[in-house]
């Protein structure tokens, strides 16, 4: 395949899933049943060609940086002040989209096969789909972009689409609230996103990537000071914080569970919240010391909140949901750090089991609403753990997929998770030994602990010991178009799809496919470790592995804390399961006493650090009444402007009026009178009798003649 | 004593005066008629007179015989309207026939 039929097909894959959209907008009402079936087909077909361009990419071009193709959009000729612009967009396929295509079009494709039963009896079942296909396209815009422009509108259509599936049912006042959140939140990110872009924008006339890098590191820098790059990469960085739900912006996620489960899967967990982990990496050249040391702590303070709140909850969604805004606090971490491998593989690995516990959890919620429904409860929360209990008997594919992804997501050996987090918390462990800030990996290893204890706690309230209601009792394992999605994403959560090793992801062929970039930023700006390099000992084991000459000083660190910090990470993650089967299997401990005792942190865990309040209090709060004194300004002041010259000009009217109807008026009316007095007067002249005319003529005549002659 | 131009001249000038006053003093139409026929008699009397003595071959003549005819013709059609004003009116006092005025 050239590479023009390469980006031919990743156009193809783009505009498929619009495809979707648009025949399920359209013809949605004739389709009924139908449009599952077209929406989940073309996806497939659509995942089909991503696998092939991924694995072209990969293996044919392997040596190949970037593949791309730009057009111009605009052309401003030449602006005043400014000099020649133009807006280029265009599309690019490096290593980290290809493989980001093949995630993207996957889950998608699952969730989509999902949807059709879960979804099934839906009234609005066609839109849903439409939807799915809409944000499939937005998400894969942003994944195929090779500029900011683009990128920042794919951005937005992902947001909109978000909103749009979060409030799917928007009847249900709790959904339309999420969506307004999710959307307005988001916003707040990407107002920084924007400015970031015009920072950049404005010094060096393009969106383009490789236009912008290719600047800093020829040395010239926005405004001409490394202020500006930092303040640059910090803003495009909000737009991560918005999407990927990091520590300030990360309260739209959890109530965007409001939307249908599959949605969830698809997107607050797999996709869309990775694109601001996907943003990260793919400007991850252009980032500072300073800015990269703002995301990794954003990033540790994110994971370690999130793991804080999810500790206590009771929603088998809202668990899941926080452990996803946890997770991508690690990978925002593992950038920041400069482990710009790990944290790309665990976007990936997470992608894959974290969509399968959604799914599962959804599968879970399924069969409970159904247990319900038949039951005649309305009242009974299905999605509570408290209710369930022992659908270990009664699901057991969704148990033992969930329980494998479990497995991955609190890093057990032999799993997908445990490769990527390990690599995250080496990178944090080397980071700190070179730059000093050892509050990172501490962050890092006691959140990997919380997530197993959480995690396993999910599991063993949910799945075993005995069905807690009856409605748990009486609930059946899903049909086949729901577990086989479960199956094949919980299979990916297996090692060897990444590494042979599996206690050693460096060496496997993730790890060659995602190298660090070479950093942009000059050296006075950046870590020293990033920009030095150290040879490598090429007397390695393979002598074919050696690719790369030289890694940083980083990637050399990593590697020699990558032992210390697989021993850690199994011991904190043993703690956390341990306890999670004292807790809540063995029951040794008796919990209610325990939470009675420690009553204030229990709440405070329980109440997400009473974050949602604070914002309500403060900035909603707040808003409302700024709003408020905005709208007494334009009622009092404003209105009373206004009624004050609309008073004016009515008295002045008056008196205008007064003025018409007096004085012209009068001296029409006098001029008419005037008239007609003289016409009444001249009127008598006219008697009508032929002879006094002839009097008349004859004087007429006769003075004539005496005056002429 | 010779007959000269001024002994027509005088006559004629009389006729006319007459006639005039006979036309704007006169209460019946008929009268204002007849009036109007003494104006154009003094008229072809100034005709024939110039004709006579101012040198002008048969021209004077010839406009007499003119006016005589117009008068005739004149006479027929004043003789009509009067007759229908008679009979919108029932009479022929031109004091009384006033719609000129409206």
């Amino acid at each position: 395949m050239s590479t023009e039929n390469l980006l031919k097909y990743s156009i193809v894959v783009l505009l498929l899933p619009i495809l979707s959209f648009v025949i399920n907008i359209f013809f949605g009402k004739k389709l009924k049943k139908a449009s599952g079936v077209i929406g989940t087909s073309i996806l497939m077909l659509s995942l089909v060609i991503s696998i092939i361009i991924a694995f072209t990419k990969l293996s044919v071009y392997s040596g190949a940086k970037i593949i791309q193709t730009s057009a111009e959009w605009v052309n401003f000729g030449n602006v005043p002040g400014i000099g020649p612009l133009s807006i280029v967009v265009g599309i690019g396929i490096d290593n980290l989209s290809a493989i980001m295509l093949v995630v993207v079009t996957l889950i998608s494709a699952l969730v989509h096969l999902f949807s059709t039963e879960y979804m099934s009896g839906d009234p609005k079942y066609t839109r849903y789909f439409a939807y799915l296909g809409f944000f499939t396209f937005s998400m894969l815009g942003i994944v195929l972009t090779n500029n900011f422009f683009l990128m920042y509108v794919f951005w937005e259509l992902v947001g909109i689409s978000s909103y749009l599936l979060i409030g799917f049912w928007y009847e249900k006042r709790s959904a339309s609230n999420a969506a307004k959140k999710a959307f307005l939140v988001n916003r707040v990110g990407d107002l920084g996103f924007w400015l970031g872009i015009l920072i950049l924008f404005v010094s060096y006339k393009s969106f383009s990537f490789d236009v912008i890098f290719e600047n800093i590191k020829s040395g010239n820098l926005p405004f001409n000071s490394g202020f500006y790059l930092t303040l640059a990469g910090i803003l495009v960085f909000c737009g991560a914080i918005g999407k990927s739900a990091q520590f300030p912006l990360h309260v739209w996620l959890p109530d965007a569970m409001e939307g249908p489960t599959p949605v969830s899967a698809l997107i607050h967990a797999a996709t869309m919240v990775a694109a601001g982990v996907y943003l990260v990496a793919r400007v991850f050249v252009m980032f500072t010391a300073d800015a990269l040391t703002f995301i990794a702590y954003i990033g540790a303070i994110t994971a370690f909140v999130a793991a804080t709140i999810a500790i206590t909850q009771n929603d088998i969604k809202k668990v899941l949901a926080y452990s996803t805004v946890s997770q991508l606090g690690y990978m925002i971490m593992a950038l920041g750090v400069g482990a710009y491998t790990s944290g790309f593989f665990h976007l990936v690995t997470h992608a894959w089991f974290k969509a399968a516990l959604f799914l599962g959890s959804g599968s879970v919620i399924h069969a409970m609403h159904h247990a319900l429904h038949k039951a005649g409860d309305h009242h009974t929360d299905p999605q509570d753990i408290r209710n369930m209990g022992g659908l270990r008997k009664t699901m057991p594919i969704t148990f033992i997929t969930f329980l494998m992804c479990t497995f991955a997501i609190s890093g057990v050996p032999f799993t997908s998770g445990f490769m990527s987090k390990d690599g995250i918390l080496a990178g944090t462990l080397a980071f700190a030994h070179l730059s000093g800030h050892w509050l990172i990996p501490i962050i890092g290893f006691t959140a990997a602990g919380m997530t197993a204890f959480y995690m396993f706690r999910l599991v063993i309230i949910t799945f075993t010991g005995k069905p807690k209601t009856t409605f748990a009792e009486n609930t059946h394992e899903s049909k086949l178009v729901m577990t086989l999605p479960l199956i094949v994403l919980a299979i990916l959560s297996f090692w060897f799809f990444y590494s042979v090793n599996p206690f050693d992801a460096s060496k496997g062929w993730f790890a060659n496919w995602i190298k660090p970039p070479q950093t942009v930023v000059p050296a006075q700006y950046q870590w020293n470790f990033l920009t030095t390099k150290v040879s490598e000992e090429v007397a390695s084991i393979d002598q074919t592995m050696e690719v790369e000459a030289t890694k940083t000083v980083l990637e050399e660190e990593i590697h020699h804390n990558h032992t210390t910090a697989m021993i850690l990470s199994l011991s904190v993650a043993g703690i956390g399961i341990l306890l999670a089967f004292v807790f809540y299997f063995w029951k040794k401990v008796d919990v209610d006493a325990l939470t009675e005792k420690i009553k204030p942190i229990y709440n405070f865990s329980l109440n997400k650090w009473y974050i949602d309040e604070l914002y309500q209090s403060t900035i909603v709060n707040g808003t409302t009444a700024f709003s408020r004194l905005l709208g007494w300004f334009d009622n009092t002041i404003i209105d009373g402007a206004v009624n004050g010259v609309a008073a004016i000009s009515k008295w002045f009217s008056f008196f205008s009026g007064k003025f018409d109807n007096v004085v012209i008026d009068g001296i029409v009316n006098l001029t008419a009178y005037g008239t007609g007095f003289i016409g009444l007067l001249f009127r008598k002249a006219q008697t009508g009798k032929v002879q006094t005319y002839l009097i008349i003529v004859l004087i007429g005549l006769v003075l004539l003649f005496y005056f002429v002659s | 004593m010779t007959v000269g131009l001024s002994h027509y001249l005088v006559i004629s000038a009389i006729l006319f005066s007459l006639g005039l006053f006979a036309i704007l003093t006169r209460k019946n139409a008929i009268m204002v008629l007849m009036g109007i026929e003494l104006v154009l008699n003094s008229a072809n009397l100034n005709f024939v007179a110039f004709s006579r003595f101012g040198r002008m071959n048969l021209e004077g003549h010839i406009a007499t015989i003119f006016v005589i005819i117009l008068a005739a013709a004149e006479a027929a059609i004043a003789l009509a309207i009067i007759l229908n004003i008679y009979h919108n009116y029932f009479s022929v006092n031109v004091d009384e026939i006033d719609k000129l005025k409206e």
